[in-house]
């Protein structure tokens, strides 16, 4: 799958890759070792950061899950 | 003026391997329309929840007809952002989806939550809920039926990629997994929608605008 950053795709699938892997065994199963992941996936965001900002893309400043806090819990 | 609709659907597998599917669906191939796909926030917090930010970007499919109520023009893309929260100990995944532009035109929130199912073994529970909304001016007959049109066009897509992701996951024939049980739902969301909007009836024939 492409990022919205073309020159940050590779860096994108190496993250991804690492981070299936650790989330199927590792988070999911409670182990709390630690996250071999933080290295690529700083490299895949200074890219894609910036590839947002390049494109103006408006997500800074938009609160986390954001627009439910005024929906009730079903 | 929002429309409301809520539904819910049995997935038969487990909700660990939901729960890594939902990370794996793209591209599947009913995601043409998704042209790229980015985490851009994660965090394991101090209770050992993972919370995540996707940024989507999909092509913009309009008919003519509602490209000419924007005269200046629309951006081709639609950018979409997907927050989750996946709760291992709880076993539960909250997924909260919204659209960043195009909003006056529609803005669509989803709200999805994924849990072991209460009646079934090896069976996730999916209970969906979204908000449709417009800002054009009386929200008129077109848009509305185009929006749902739409909306629940998606849906199915985006339930056909889940069952994608996990096939490849579990090695298991697609259509096995899902059974889409709608549990009194679709009466739920009549009532819903019908004290919310005006009288609008449910098109017949939904149109496909891909």
């Amino acid at each position: 799958m492409n990022s919205v950053g073309e020159a940050c795709t590779e860096l994108k699938r190496e993250y991804d890759q690492c981070f299936n892997r650790w989330f199927a065994e590792k988070f999911l199963k409670g182990d709390r070792s630690g996250d071999p992941c933080t290295d690529s996936f700083r490299k895949y965001q200074r890219c894609v950061q910036k590839a947002i900002r390049d494109k103006d893309i408006p997500i800074d400043g938009v609160d986390f899950m954001g627009p439910s806090k005024d929906k009730p819990e079903s | 003026m929002v429309k409301y609709f809520c539904n819910s659907a049995d997935i038969r597998s487990t909700w660990d391997h939901v729960v890594s599917a939902f990370w794996q669906r793209y591209p599947n191939p009913f995601s043409t329309h998704v042209l790229t796909e980015d985490v851009v926030y994660r965090e394991v917090t101090a209770d050992h929840r993972l919370l995540s930010r996707r940024l989507l970007m999909k092509t913009n499919r309009l008919p003519r007809w509602a490209e000419r109520l924007f005269p200046s023009g629309m951006s081709r893309f639609v950018y979409i952002i997907e927050d989750s929260i996946v709760d291992p100990v709880n076993r539960s995944l909250t997924t909260y989806t919204w659209n960043l532009n195009h909003t006056t035109l529609m803005s669509v929130e989803e709200r999805c939550v994924f849990q072991d199912s209460a009646e079934q073994p090896a069976t996730t529970q999916l209970r969906r809920e979204a908000w449709i909304s417009s800002s054009v001016y009386g929200f008129s007959r077109p848009i509305q039926e185009f929006g749902l049109a739409r909306f629940k066009s998606n849906q199915v897509k985006a339930m056909k990629g889940l069952e994608y992701a996990l096939s490849n996951i579990q090695g298991e024939v697609p259509q096995r997994l899902l059974r889409d049980t709608v549990k009194d739902a679709s009466e739920k969301a009549k009532e819903a929608a019908k004290s919310l909007a005006s009288a609008a009836t449910v098109p017949q024939k939904p149109q496909q605008y891909v």
